[in-house]
């Protein structure tokens, strides 16, 4: 399978095939399903037919070289992609067997249940209180004063970042380091109670001590919320997640177990691209 | 024809660098062209200094040995009735005039036909000499391992050094006579007076003066209500809501129309806006405010009429302002607050305005020194009635509306009406400049924070 065109023919084959031998996601229940996904830039397509299930117990690794559409992926699951006036996306994404793209999807409402956290460290300029209350403000999540703290100190806790500013939550959000910054953009977007949390390369801009943070805390989160998360990092991948995706060139080349696919992969694009020959 | 010199000298200096480059082993230092340069300049800039140091020395120079002159012996002793008929003679021997009123200058002319001709001669000999002294000079200094290129660099640097320098040393001029004229003023008038005097009529002191006409009060009040207060209530929502509309909203195509419109609104010479504004807005605000408000003392030439139409004129100010803070926020931020499931509108008034506020006050605050210190249209539309009053539809007045009215026509510059001009455009030059310095301070504090 030298050939290139080979391998492209093999790879449309198979996928269907490893999507088939994928275990199915029994004691995991369906949360996110997406199929036949195609998305344009303008004339230029950068997905191209990816279908994939996402389950809630589990933490989903998207990854694949860079270029590779799995970052565009990951914002059509909330329909970030919208605020691109030149992207387009065809096919069906559901969330609980209800279609995003339908018209009678409120673009707010789906974003307030699947949240996202970005690959730089993006808190408000105002104080980390603030910040964490931002979403159930704009959401009225919270009718009194004591209520808004409860959920602040909770989603706080929950981001494990409680311990390291409770004596100055009226303090800039932006003065905190980069992790603890990531970890506060991670606390916000769990204040909304969300179903899903999708992590575009959450730890890249961050040194190995903050990742090795916010690793431990994504296990934590793990079966509370669905997470899927995009990762240059194949370690990474390999640590935090259950199932990976392996993106290439705009299509999703194998999707299984992470166990399976670091150690067993079925195609030769993945193989070559975990072992490091590209990529 | 020193610059001609000077021409050659780049030439001959290139071609003979130029020449010398296969000679040595290494190759030359600077390149042929540095070599050029640096023998010109050397060339040129001594004689032109000798040149302009000359030519101011020349009249005095002249003057004197037409003095020695025999025909100079019977000038009358009295200075000024001497420097008349010197200067008469000057313009008769370099024929600018062609017929004198005093006799005796005519008999001066031929000396000092002679006088100016011997000392031009040797302005030009001396101006050649030396050109030719420090060209010859550079130019034997021209071999392979000179470091012409970086003299040539350090030439360059003094340019633009005093390039630079030059529009620093006239606003310290400007200070500096501003400062002269007020402290004057203030010898003569209180400042405890000038500044905290609500009465201020100084065209009634052109006789005696009273130190009581000079309160500045109502010009100050006159121009924070018209500049800060009236133009800024029309500037501010509307310059940040099409700024927040451009940035946020407006599809491509809008924007690449509304904002160079917008540019040429900034553009229109304010004369213009002096015109519209008396023309078309005050008539017609003071026909609302009789008709409709029932406000009897409404005036033809309101407070209203010229803040309405300067807040116009600083809208693109803001707006572009606003809008470049705007931009300035990172994507990532509104990113982060879309994902969140906020509306746009949210999105922009709970996360970009607030993380751009520091670079929209800056502007705001550019703004209000504008207002403050614009001219035209408050000269046209404000009135000369230094009233204190809160109430828009009459008329009030302005420190530049006062300047102006101080400084135009006829005027002796030793009065205290003439010098009080002075002080109020030293107040109005110290609080734009106060303003200046902070307004830039908050924008660059804030262009920090997201770099």
């Amino acid at each position: 399978m030298n050939n290139v065109g080979d391998m492209m023919n093999d790879a449309t084959d198979t996928q269907a095939e490893s999507r088939a031998d994928a275990p199915a996601l029994a004691q995991d229940t369906l949360k996110m399903t997406a199929r036949n996904v195609d998305v344009y830039y303008g004339d230029k397509q950068a997905i191209d037919n990816v279908s994939i299930d996402i389950g809630m117990e589990n933490v989903t690794a998207f990854i694949g070289p860079s270029g590779c559409g799995k970052s565009t992926f990951l914002r059509c699951l909330n329909r970030m992609n919208d605020t691109i006036p030149i992207a387009r996306v065809t096919g069906q994404i559901e969330l609980d067997e209800k279609d995003i793209y339908d018209p009678a999807m409120d673009v707010v409402q789906l974003r307030a249940r699947v949240g996202m956290v970005f690959q730089k460290p993006n808190p408000f300029p105002k104080s980390i209180f603030e910040n964490v209350a931002y979403g159930p403000r704009i959401h009225g999540l919270a009718t009194s004063k004591s209520e808004l703290d409860e959920i602040v100190e909770k989603s706080l806790i929950r981001a494990g970042l409680f311990e390291e500013v409770k004596d100055r939550l009226h303090d800039s959000g932006t003065a905190l380091s980069g992790g603890q910054q990531q970890r506060l953009c991670i606390a916000r977007a769990i204040a909304v109670d969300p179903e899903v949390i999708l992590m575009d390369e959450p730890c890249s801009a961050l040194d190995p001590i903050a990742t090795a943070k916010i690793e431990e805390l994504i296990n934590d989160l793990r079966g509370k919320y669905a997470i899927v998360i995009v990762t240059h990092n194949m370690q990474q991948a390999a640590r935090v997640s259950q199932r990976t995706a392996f993106f290439h060139l705009g299509t999703l080349v194998e999707y299984g177990e992470t166990s399976d696919l670091f150690t067993n992969p079925s195609q030769d694009r993945t193989k070559d691209y975990i072992t490091g020959r590209y990529g | 024809m020193v610059i001609g010199f000077a021409v050659i000298a780049w030439f001959t200096a290139r071609f003979r660098a130029a020449r010398l480059r296969p000679l040595g082993g290494d190759r030359p230092h600077s390149l042929p062209g540095y070599h050029g340069w640096y023998v010109a300049l050397w060339l040129a800039i001594p004689a032109l200094l000798f040149l302009t140091v000359w030519s101011l020395f020349l009249p005095g120079l002249v003057e004197q040995s037409v003095l020695l002159d025999p025909a100079a012996q019977n000038l009358p002793a009295s200075q000024i009735e001497r420097t008349a008929i010197l200067g008469e003679a000057r313009a008769l021997a370099d024929g600018s005039l062609t017929a004198a009123f005093n006799e005796e200058a005519e008999a001066l002319v031929p000396a000092y036909q002679e006088a100016s001709g011997f000392y031009g001669v040797i302005g030009i000999i001396a101006t050649l000499l030396l050109a030719f002294a420090c060209g010859a000079y550079a130019f034997l200094r021209v071999r392979p391992d000179f470091r012409a290129r970086n003299r040539v660099e350090r030439v360059v640097m003094w340019v633009l050094l005093i390039a630079s320098l030059i529009a620093i040393l006239t606003t310290i001029g400007i200070v500096a006579s501003l400062l002269f004229e007020t402290i004057r003023f203030f010898e003569r008038i209180s400042i405890v007076e000038f500044i905290f005097g609500t009465h201020w009529n100084p065209q009634s002191t052109t006789f005696s003066d009273d130190p009581g006409s000079f309160g500045a009060i109502p010009l100050f009040w006159g121009t924070i209500l018209i500049g800060a207060i009236i133009a800024m209530i029309v500037a501010i929502p509307l310059g940040l809501m099409s700024a927040v509309y451009l940035t946020q909203y407006a599809p491509a195509k809008v924007r690449s129309v509304m904002k160079p419109v917008l540019e040429i609104l900034a553009g229109v010479p304010t004369v213009v806006y002096g015109y519209f504004a008396a023309l078309t807005v005050a008539p017609a605000i003071r026909d609302f405010a009789v008709n409709v408000m029932g406000v009897s003392s409404a005036s033809s030439e309101s407070a209203l009429a010229a803040g309405v139409v300067m807040g116009v004129m600083i809208i693109p100010f803001v707006s572009s302002m606003a809008d470049d803070s705007l931009a300035a926020v990172p994507g990532a931020m509104r990113d982060g607050s879309l994902a969140m499931g906020a509306t746009n509108s949210e999105t922009i008034k709970r996360v970009l305005i607030p993380a751009a506020l520091p670079g929209i006050v800056g502007g705001v605050l550019l703004a209000v020194s504008r207002a403050i210190g614009e001219t035209m249209i408050v000269v046209m539309a404000a009135g000369l009635a230094a009233n204190l009053t809160a109430n828009p539809f009459e008329s009030v007045t302005t420190v530049t509306v006062q300047i102006v009215q101080l400084l135009t026509g006829d005027q002796e510059f030793d009065s205290s009406k003439t010098l009080a001009a002075f002080a109020l455009g030293l107040v109005l030059f110290i609080v734009t400049l106060l303003l200046n310095i902070i307004a830039l301070g908050v924008v660059k504090r804030f262009r920090e924070a997201y770099e």
